[in-house]
């Protein structure tokens, strides 16, 4: 058995108490150790990534459990990708932290671990219950992040963040209840061997279970109707910790991907495909929800947060059309989304530091330090984040669009998608107008950066240089997304992996 | 019996339900307790309700009771109380430092529920 699949869980769950304990007094060390974990958590993300290249699934079964019994952890393309991006972004978040605002409260390094931890795990588990606990860990160090330095409307918007979640869990509960009371199993495999066998008079029980669950993730992917803690939440959030919020809307969208292809999927029988009729209306309502909500903003956080809003519906629309084509481009676009996402915050932080009085609202204000190095970033944040060439963005939209013209209709999904990105676009150019470019030619100055930023700009820069990465290397990235997709898509591969090659014929059930 | 457990999570939830949608924080805590305690009956119950039944294999046993949910509501219980603590100080620092426990932040003299 290969030990190194769970290492992206233990290694953060060992980091958090030494934080706790040994370094909480002192930052420099806390950073030492906190960066050093994020480095090798990168490192095993690549090694796990060489490991999975090749198309074999690897699982892990805790405590030598033979699954469906025992706890089982599974390594496929699709959560090793997920794994890579994580530790990829938490890099560059905690680079951008450790330049002052990891001060600003305390144990910061080590509720950023227990939420690298929470995070691999829902990516990296087989069984549904432990999605539950592991969707535990990343809120409850997510609780801590958010009202991380304090501050009135901080704490507020905490307690109502707390609050949808923690309904959210309840939703959880009952709905994994509602499964395991028909199906008799927690293992995500073995309830898609299950689930066609099921007898027809629990199928309402089954399904309304399942529904129950999509709306459980629904609230982690912000769609609407369930996506209204996301402004309030990312807005008040510190900036670094909004920006690895950035990846925890894509664990709602990952465990969609998981659980409704692989248990829900072709196979399923009578409950073939039970999210598809729900999950495309409410990407495409998100959508448009999302971008208006960016025209609307009148502060740059707000943008940001509905920038992220509106990513996700158009993710979740690609995700909702359930082919290996379109869940090839909706990846794409995850990987692309969340660096996008993450930037903005980053930059809206920097502006809001450098104009005292102002923060990040949309006015015309005085010149501020470094306002050209941070309006050529948010200009190039922007061009990816709406979806204009030549950055990823437009690649991922392309990639929508192009997977969609098989859809049941695309014109209403073409019209969407062009209509919204023309809202986007209009969004950030009223944004980037104001801030940046009339503020140019305003009397006075505000004073100058208060601190070093080297760090900041540099976290900036990866990210930013990750968006154009994705378009440089696009060739080679959709052929192994493909790849992933299809594997996805090949739902015997992941059963016989995880619970031996004879189950399907029948062996021990 | 069934009447009993089911009428029993049926009332908690909806009055747990009903304190989450008040406007002051500590309803709302204590809702979110009641939607727990709904949940762990309604995890209990997905094992089916049996009567002195043993969870474990025995020689003696003529039936057996579904271990799991019970290993379920006993994870689920740790949790939830972790969270209501969790809740409990934030909801606490929120009435300090806004000087008002209305969830959205309302002042007193704007509040009249």
């Amino acid at each position: 058995m290969n030990h190194w699949i769970i290492a992206p869980i233990v290694l953060p769950a060992i980091m958090a108490p030494i934080l706790l304990m040994a370094a909480r007094h002192d930052v420099v060390l806390a950073r030492i150790f906190s960066i050093a974990s994020s480095v090798a958590l990168l490192g095993i993300a690549l090694a796990l990534t060489t490991m999975v290249s090749d198309g074999i699934i690897v699982t892990y079964a805790l405590g030598n459990w033979i699954p469906p019994f025992g706890i089982v952890l599974v390594a496929d393309r699709l959560s090793v990708l997920m794994l890579l991006l994580t530790a990829g972004l938490a890099l560059a978040v905690l680079l951008f932290a450790i330049d002052g605002s990891d001060r600003q409260g305390r144990h910061f390094h080590a509720l950023f671990q227990f939420q690298l931890m929470g995070i691999n795990g829902a990516f990296l588990t087989g069984d549904f219950f432990n999605l539950f606990v592991f969707f535990e860990v990343l809120l409850i160090a997510s609780y801590g992040l958010m009202v991380h330095g304090g501050g009135a409307a901080r704490t507020r918007a905490g307690v109502q963040y707390v609050a949808i979640n923690l309904v959210g869990s309840t939703l959880f509960l009952i709905a994994v209840g509602m499964i395991y009371s028909v199906a008799g199993t927690l293992n995500m495999a073995d309830l898609a061997i299950r689930v066609p066998k099921i007898a027809a008079g629990d199928q309402a029980l089954l399904q309304s279970g399942a529904l129950l669950l999509l709306l459980v993730f629904c609230i982690k992917a912000a769609l609407v109707p369930v996506h209204f803690w996301l402004p309030g939440t990312y807005a008040n959030a510190p900036a670094p910790v909004a920006a690895l919020f950035a990846i925890m809307t894509k664990v709602g969208a990952y465990c969609v991907i998981r659980l409704y292809i692989l248990a829900f999927g072709a196979d399923a029988g009578v409950a073939s495909w039970l999210a598809a009729p729900w999950l495309l209306p409410a990407a495409l309502v998100t959508l448009v929800l999302g971008m208006t909500g960016v025209l609307a903003a009148r502060r740059l956080g707000q943008l940001a947060s509905f920038a992220v809003i509106g990513s996700m519906g158009m993710l979740l629309v690609a995700i909702a059309l359930f082919t290996p084509a379109s869940l090839s481009a909706a990846l794409y676009y995850l990987l692309h989304s969340t660096l996008a996402g993450a930037v903005l915050f980053l930059i809206a932080d920097l502006v809001s530091r450098r104009r005292p009085g102002q923060d990040d609202a949309m006015t015309v204000a005085p010149r501020f330090a470094q306002l050209s190095l941070l309006a050529g970033a948010f200009f190039i944040a922007a061009i990816a984040a709406t979806g204009m060439p030549p950055l990823s963005g437009f690649i991922g939209k392309l990639l929508i669009l192009d997977a969609a013209r098989d859809s049941a209709n695309p014109a209403l999904i073409w019209s969407l998608l062009l209509l919204t990105s023309l809202l986007a676009i209009i969004g950030f150019g009223r944004a980037g107008s104001t801030l940046f470019w009339k503020s140019t030619g305003e009397p006075g100055h505000f004073p100058a950066a208060p601190e070093s930023n080297t760090l900041s700009l540099v976290a900036i820069g990866l990210l930013l240089a990750g968006s154009v990465g994705l378009t440089l290397f696009a060739g080679p990235l959709t052929a192994y997304l493909d790849a992933t997709a299809e594997q996805v898509f090949a739902t015997r591969q992941y059963i016989e992996a995880v619970l031996g090659n004879t189950v399907l014929e029948g062996g021990i059930l | 019996m069934e009447f009993l457990l089911s009428s029993a999570i049926g009332l908690l939830t909806a009055a747990g339900v009903y304190l989450i949608l008040r406007a002051r924080t500590y309803p709302v805590v204590l809702g979110l307790a009641l939607l727990s305690y709904a949940t762990n009956l309604f995890l209990f119950a997905t094992g089916r309700l049996v009567l002195d039944r043993p969870p474990v294999i025995s020689a003696l046993a003529n039936g057996y009771t579904d271990p799991l949910p019970q290993a379920l509501v006993l994870t689920a219980i740790v949790i939830s109380f972790g969270m209501t603590a969790v809740i409990v100080v934030m909801a606490l620092r929120s009435y300090l430092e806004n000087g008002s426990d209305h969830v959205d932040g309302e002042t007193h003299s704007e509040d009249r529920s």
